[in-house]
């Protein structure tokens, strides 16, 4: 910190937190000043969260100082970081889906000013301050469960604001938003930074923020690895800062050309999501479709692996044709997906780690009906070996498990299976940055062992970094073939949009 | 706010009207003071327990103990009473019943607010528990002789007359009470920061300790004003009966249940409104009470229940599927 600086509003220092004998914050330092934009970046794990949770309150650090707004806060709950200013708006929002914009609003300080009486009229003038201060028009008796995700997140700004917020911390707030609605959150956080209010952004999407933040620090295990002002990362610098490594976007190596085709699609159309798709998948390759979101493009990877069925056309495995809308079928066909929303789609939250890679490989291990638990448990085992899921207990449920190591558990359960193709639907949707390259490495090693593998993503590096050729996808159709290995963003992102 | 024409109370309070409007059709004495009156004295015990269940279905909860801790309250009331004071004014009777009813709610409170067990487990366990205890230590006998004030009040009336056709009708003190439960029960859920509370935890309970609700609070007051009012219930049904019998009432927990579902609660929490449980207990009663007039077997009751749940539920959540996948 250079001497001219403002004063801050949130001064932490020396801040330790050990969980156990787990070291998860080891001595940060962290100021915020009012007005001020910080992004707080690091990936999984790297203590961010921790930090935010004892800047809130929520947990309490085994060593170190925090003074906020000027005063030395020995003991913090998070009803003292609230009447201090400090609120944290977390990845889910935490608002009332069945009670209006107004109430959601208005709820938590009517708590703290202890009334009894709930009133309408107040809870409504409230709320119309707050929406008024972030320049949005939102229909206050609007039931929250019936807005959009973007409007969920401005009600949750709101509800800080009304609470006298001086500094509002965000816990990914970027993740669920289109580009639009990001422009536009930016909008209202230079408003707010105007307005003398503070704003932490913790996220590992990045570039995103960086133009509204004036101050970057980056975590990793637990320290304080980087810190200064915004303009001097970009997003390289900040990955390098993060994983401690330069992450490769290797070029992949040349498809064979003459290999044989696993999977043919021809004249697939579906009403209203896709319409004449043809496409040829090799062995040893990976497609990649390029889509942005409402191209068709998930109805389109469904309906490879028969979740959705088509009303025209047909799709081949090997030569062969695969009945379509018949999932059971195209698995036996060989065909593997993994789903863009693995949370709802495609894991078992619930359940063990080692069952959920176990599942699919029930029929396998059985013998008139009668499976042999430990030959399947050890075969499970092995694949989340091979795929480095980093779990401390394989039978803790899969809830526990970060986003990259779920992704991972969701693969090696389709790899114990031998596919021979695989659709990958936003393989790295959630995931950190680490991680991601980590699943680009096993996808190439996959084409690489013959495995045909269709990517579907709208992250354009991603989709560079790991396809031999790209199908631009746009209103249902494909409308462009890319060769992977001579095409740059820019010019992909053009094609897409256009 | 999005369609009034899609609410559940306004497709109860047509499916009312349409069943009303039939049944004058098939016989115009149907529509007179004495039909009202009658249904009104019907509404007066299902419509309390069914308050009470809404509020547990609004915080996110079921209780399915509320009959058996009526009853229990009813009883012991009664015993108690006889084998005391018999001569006990009828609101000292039912205070008595109303504090025996709290006492068991807060049973459940203690297992479902203290501990944080699971509401379904919680009161089908204590719905055995306290009916059975109630049949193995405080009594399995009928008794048809009550309390001197018991029998008084279930004579005091409201309005009584004679309609101009001849035939007698009477509105019992008893359907003050619902009205004052009622009345109560809104005020609390709609103008104190308590009842909002209860809204918020059948929304989101994690949000509701983050925004600094004390959701074991609010859970523990919603389980014994249930139980208190399962308690007035009781009482209420056994003067109006003119009999503490203690094989009654339990068993009735899922029509009540289905008529506060009729109304627009939902089992996932966060919605119910004061208005939609009465117009679902009103169709239910109506059903239960008048389906011969429009000259449907009285056997074909619960068939009819039924489906009107099936349609009631069904249709709203139907259409907000289709909603979603209009957006979608």
């Amino acid at each position: 910190m250079t001497s001219d600086a403002p004063e801050p509003f949130v001064r932490m220092r020396g801040v330790v937190k050990r969980y156990g004998g787990v070291v998860a914050l080891d001595g940060v330092d962290f100021d915020v000043a009012p007005g001020e934009a910080v992004c707080l970046a690091g990936e999984n794990g790297s203590g961010k969260s921790t930090l935010i949770k004892i800047l809130a309150g929520v947990e309490q650090p085994t060593d170190g100082r925090i003074e906020i707004g000027g005063r030395a806060r020995a003991r913090l709950d998070p009803r003292a970081a609230a009447a201090a200013g400090v609120l944290v708006i977390f990845q889910d929002f935490s608002l009332f889906p069945n009670l209006s914009v107004a109430e959601n609003v208005a709820f938590a300080t009517e708590l703290r000013d202890g009334r009894r009486l709930a009133s309408r009229r107040r809870a409504r003038e409230k709320a119309r301050a707050a929406l008024e201060r972030v320049g949005v028009d939102i229909p206050l008796d609007a039931s929250v469960e019936s807005l959009p995700v973007a409007h969920k997140q401005l009600v949750a700004i709101c509800r800080a604001l009304a609470s006298n917020a001086k500094l509002i911390v965000m816990d990914e707030p970027t993740t669920a938003l289109t580009e639009r609605e990001v422009a536009s959150l930016l909008r209202i956080i230079r408003r707010l930074k105007a307005d003398g209010v503070a704003v932490v952004f913790v996220s590992h999407k990045l570039a995103e923020v960086l133009e509204v933040c004036e101050t970057v620090f980056v975590l990793r295990n637990g320290e304080l690895v980087a810190r200064g002002p915004a303009g001097d990362f970009d997003a390289a610098s900040l990955t390098r800062h993060m994983t401690g490594r330069d992450v490769p976007q290797a070029a992949p190596d040349a498809a064979d050309a003459t290999a044989p085709v696993l999977l043919r699609a021809s004249g697939l159309s579906k009403a209203g999501a896709f319409e004449n798709v043809e496409l040829e998948l090799r062995a040893g390759e990976v497609l990649g479709v390029a889509g942005l979101l409402g191209s068709g493009r998930t109805s389109l990877a469904k309906a490879l692996f028969g979740l959705v069925e088509p009303d025209a056309g047909s799709i081949e495995i090997d030569g062969e044709p695969v009945p379509p809308g018949d999932p059971v079928a195209a698995t036996r066909a060989g065909v593997g997906y993994v789903p863009e929303d693995r949370l709802t789609e495609g894991l078992f939250l619930a359940q063990s780690i080692v069952r959920n890679v176990a599942v699919g490989r029930l029929d396998a291990h059985a013998t008139r009906g009668f499976v042999d638990l430990r030959a399947l448990g050890d075969e499970a085992r092995e694949w989340l070996g091979r795929l480095k899921v980093k779990a401390p207990d394989p039978e803790a449920p899969v809830r526990s498990l970060s986003g990259g190591n779920q992704q991972r558990v969701a693969l090696a359960r389709w790899l114990a299976r031998a596919p021979r193709v695989l659709i990958l639907n936003g393989p790295s949707v959630g995931v950190d940055v680490g991680s991601k390259a980590d699943i680009h490495d096993i996808v190439r090693d996959l084409a690489r062992s013959g495995i045909g593998v269709v990517v579907i993503s709208d992250d354009l590096p991603e989709l560079l970094a790991v396809s031999h050729r790209i199908l631009v996808m746009r209103n249902g159709r494909l409308t462009d073939e890319l060769p992977g290995g001579s095409v740059d963003e820019t010019e992909l992102g053009h094609r897409l949009a256009s | 706010m999005s369609g009034f024409w899609t609410r559940n109370e306004t497709l109860v309070a047509i499916v009312i009207v349409g069943f009303c409007a039939v049944a004058a059709a098939s016989d115009p004495r149907f529509l007179s003071a004495t039909t009202l009156a009658d249904l009104a004295r019907a509404s007066i015990v299902l419509g309390i327990l069914a308050v009470g269940a809404m509020l547990v279905l609004v915080s996110g909860g079921i209780d399915v103990s509320f009959t058996a801790i009526a009853v229990f309250a009813m009883y012991a009331t009664t015993v108690l009473t006889l084998g005391t004071v018999p001569d006990l004014p009828w609101p000292a009777i039912f205070l008595i019943s109303i504090a025996i009813g709290a006492a068991l709610g807060a049973v459940n409170g203690l297992f479902i607010a203290g501990f944080g067990l699971p509401t379904l487990i919680v009161t089908l366990g204590t719905l055995s528990v306290f009916r059975g205890a109630l049949l193995t230590f405080v009594g399995s006998e009928r008794i048809s002789s009550l309390p001197p004030e018991m029998r008084g009040f279930s004579r005091a009336m409201i309005a009584r007359g004679t309609t101009e056709a001849g035939s007698f009708y009477a509105v019992p003190l008893a359907f003050g009470a619902l009205v004052l439960v009622v009345a109560l029960t809104w005020f609390i859920l709609n103008r104190t920061l308590l009842g909002r509370s209860i809204y918020a935890i059948g929304g989101s309970v994690e949000s509701a300790r983050r925004i600094g609700i004390d959701v074991r609070r609010t859970q523990f007051f919603v389980y014994v004003y249930v139980g208190a009012l399962a308690g007035l219930a009781g009482i209420i049904h056994g003067a109006l009966g003119r009999m503490s019998d203690p094989f009654s009432l339990v068993g009735l927990e899922l029509s009540v249940i289905a008529a506060v579902v009729l109304g627009g609660a939902r089992l996932t929490g966060g919605h119910g409104t004061v208005t939609g449980t009465l117009l679902g207990v009103a169709l239910i009663v109506l059903v239960q009470n008048s389906l011969i007039v429009v000259g449907v077997p009285s056997t074909w009751q619960s068939v009819v229940i039924g489906f009107l749940i099936l349609l009631g539920t069904g249709l709203p959540a139907w259409q907000a599927k289709r909603a979603r996948e209009a957006a979608a």
